[in-house]
């Protein structure tokens, strides 16, 4: 279960996130909403500990683990993968490198064996196909001179091979034409499992039709400011967050 | 300009200081005041990381040829030229000389192979590529970081020859790698890249004077850089093309990465034209590993030192890239990827 209790994040000694709390028990799936600016993007950096994001306040565990007390890659190694919102680009490294060098990484740090090159072919390439993703893309180099949606979808392929336990998918549906929502949805549904935990931030309700939510958190002024059932979604659709915003309080 | 004396490891009144312009950012004075003592004796131990490549070998030991100190080159040859060092604060001095025969195709393998400490080398090679003659020269060096280590090559291109050069240097108190190249008669062709990667507080000068004589000579150099810690690389490119070297093609690129507070890299680029039709440029760029690479690199489990070395080698194997010799690129690539 993913716990967080009352996190402060600084960004730039600029208060961000200012007492949020939160809980995702194992196997459910929950959505994040909220304006432009709330901090969602910054609640997902600060749980994968980028540097800048500074913790000055509250706790953040994964299934027993302090995820605020170690370095970012072992946290990746604990389960966690954030789907960026905006993709990096990794000039020089091809993807196929990248994302065996990250899974032989993750394995090592968690004392299994490394998957061996031909090994990881095979896996690529049905990872890939299921995504309907063309192969070569995976020799260039990383999300460089992709289009914001094959970077999106390269985002779902990582997280396909790496199999984490804890998903946070930042805004993965913005950018996404429509057949590739469905194509990443269903990657997406296909992960879910009673052992793992998704934090689903969107601006869009239609996501959510695809991947149902068990529920839908508001996030506004850097805290929770409510909680419901799928039905919150609708409800922010059609009413927009004007009586979640500070003035309205 | 003032013409500098020769380098001459027994009399330290010529030792350049920083005052001398070509030497401004490696002071060689400052490091090494009086004329070192001559070192004794070395034993050549281990192969030497071109072994595997077999060929012809010449060796230097402590500046003293074990073997011949002269080679020409008439076929399709291979040469290692090892200049080894195993000397504590103790100095020498090596020379060889190297001649590719008209046609004659050359790989030539130098190392510069140190033990020992604060020793200082000298080490000179002069390259003669005959018309139409193509040589290859692919250096490494691995010098203890208090060793003192001056190379000089002096090359000359007669017509039509080719000449292909890397060195990838690794530092050490102060060294200085510098290559001085002519291109004699119409029609050559050189390329004369180099990568510094330095740590600690090592310092690495590569410095290159290209002299275009003939006409319609092309010279391509690629440089690229990183220092980490304290380290300091330096890089200073010039390009003259003289009165009648009509229609030079000359580009010269330096890319450099600082990825420490405290590290620097100091560049010079200069291109002195005095012919007619001459194609030039240079382009040069330092700059920081890409932060948010870095993080994102560890969100999927790389940690920050393997990240850093991936994007490291990323940013330098284009340089490597660029060597034909299929065996001798892959030797220098996992000599490479072993220090990052
Ligand atoms: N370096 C910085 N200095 C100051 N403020 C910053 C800095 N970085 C981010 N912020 C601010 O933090 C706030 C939260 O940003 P964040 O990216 O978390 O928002 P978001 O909820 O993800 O928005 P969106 O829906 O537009 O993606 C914004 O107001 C942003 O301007
Ligand atoms: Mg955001």
């Amino acid at each position: 279960m993913l716990k967080i209790n009352n996190l402060h994040v600084s960004v730039a000694d600029k208060p961000i996130l200012k007492g949020l709390t939160l809980d995702v028990p194992a196997g459910e799936v929950h959505a994040v909403m909220g304006p432009n600016g709330a901090g969602k993007s910054t609640l997902g950096y600060s749980l994968s500990g980028r540097p800048g994001y500074e913790v000055t306040d509250g706790s953040a565990s994964w299934n027993g683990i302090d995820l605020l007390d170690i370095e970012p890659a072992e946290r990746a190694a604990a389960g966690l993968f954030l789907s960026f919102q905006y993709p990096i680009e990794i000039p020089g490294v091809p993807a196929m490198t990248f994302i065996r060098t990250a899974l032989n990484a993750q394995k090592r740090a968690r004392g299994e064996d490394e998957v061996s090159a031909p090994a990881f072919l095979k896996l690529v390439k049905a990872a890939s196909q299921s995504l309907k993703m063309d192969f070569d893309m995976l020799k260039r180099p990383l999300n460089v001179g992709f289009s914001g949606g094959e970077k999106k979808r390269m985002e779902i392929l990582q997280m396909a091979l790496l199999e984490p336990s804890l998903l946070i998918l930042d805004e993965t549906d913005s950018g996404l034409d429509i057949d590739a929502l469905r194509i990443v949805a269903d990657g997406v549904n296909a992960m879910r499992s009673p052992e793992r935990s998704m934090l689903v931030i969107t601006h869009y309700q239609r996501l959510l039709d695809y991947i149902k939510p068990d529920r839908v958190h508001v996030l506004a002024g850097g805290r929770i400011v409510a909680s419901g059932g799928p039905e919150l979604a609708h409800e922010l659709e059609a009413e927009g967050y004007d009586k979640f915003l500070p003035e309205a309080a | 300009m003032k013409a500098l004396a020769r380098l001459d490891l027994t009399d330290a009144a010529t030792f350049p200081s920083r005052r001398v312009e070509e030497w401004k950012y490696s002071d060689l004075k400052r490091f090494l005041r009086e004329a070192p003592e001559l070192s004794g004796t070395a034993v050549v131990g281990a192969p030497g990381p071109f072994y595997d490549l077999g060929g012809d070998a010449i060796v230097f030991a402590n500046g003293r040829p074990v073997g011949v100190k002269d080679y020409i080159a008439s076929g399709d040859q291979t040469l290692r030229l090892r200049f080894i060092s195993d000397a504590t604060g103790t100095g020498h001095t090596a020379s060889a000389r190297i001649v590719a025969r008209p046609g004659a195709r050359l790989l030539l393998l130098e190392t510069h192979e140190g033990k020992g400490s604060a020793y200082v080398a000298h080490n000179k090679v002069e390259i003669d590529v005959a018309s139409d003659a193509e040589v290859t020269r692919i250096v490494l060096t691995d010098e203890p970081d208090d060793a003192i280590s001056v190379a000089e090559a002096e090359v000359k291109l007669e017509a039509g020859g080719r000449y292909r050069q890397i060195i990838v240097a690794t530092g050490a108190k102060l060294q200085r790698l510098e290559t001085r190249l002519r291109h004699e008669a119409e029609g050559a062709d050189a390329r004369v890249d180099g990568i510094y990667l330095l740590g600690g507080s090592r310092h690495a000068d590569l410095t290159s004077v290209i002299d275009h004589v003939g006409p319609n000579g092309t010279t391509s150099q690629l440089i690229k850089g990183v220092v980490r810690d304290e380290a300091r690389g330096v890089f200073q490119g010039k390009i003259l093309v003289q009165k009648g070297a009509d229609d030079t093609d000359a580009r010269m690129g330096h890319h450099g990465l600082i990825t420490s507070e405290r590290g620097e890299i100091d560049v010079k680029p200069e291109l002195i034209i005095y012919a007619d039709e001459v194609q030039c440029a240079h382009g040069a760029t330092v700059g920081t590993l890409d932060e948010s690479a870095l993080f994102y690199m560890q969100q999927r489990g790389i940690s920050a030192d393997e990240a850093r070395a991936l994007l490291t080698q990323a940013f330098l194997i284009e340089v490597v890239d660029r060597i034909e010799h299929e065996g001798a690129r892959e030797v220098v690539r996992e000599w490479l990827t072993a220090r990052l």
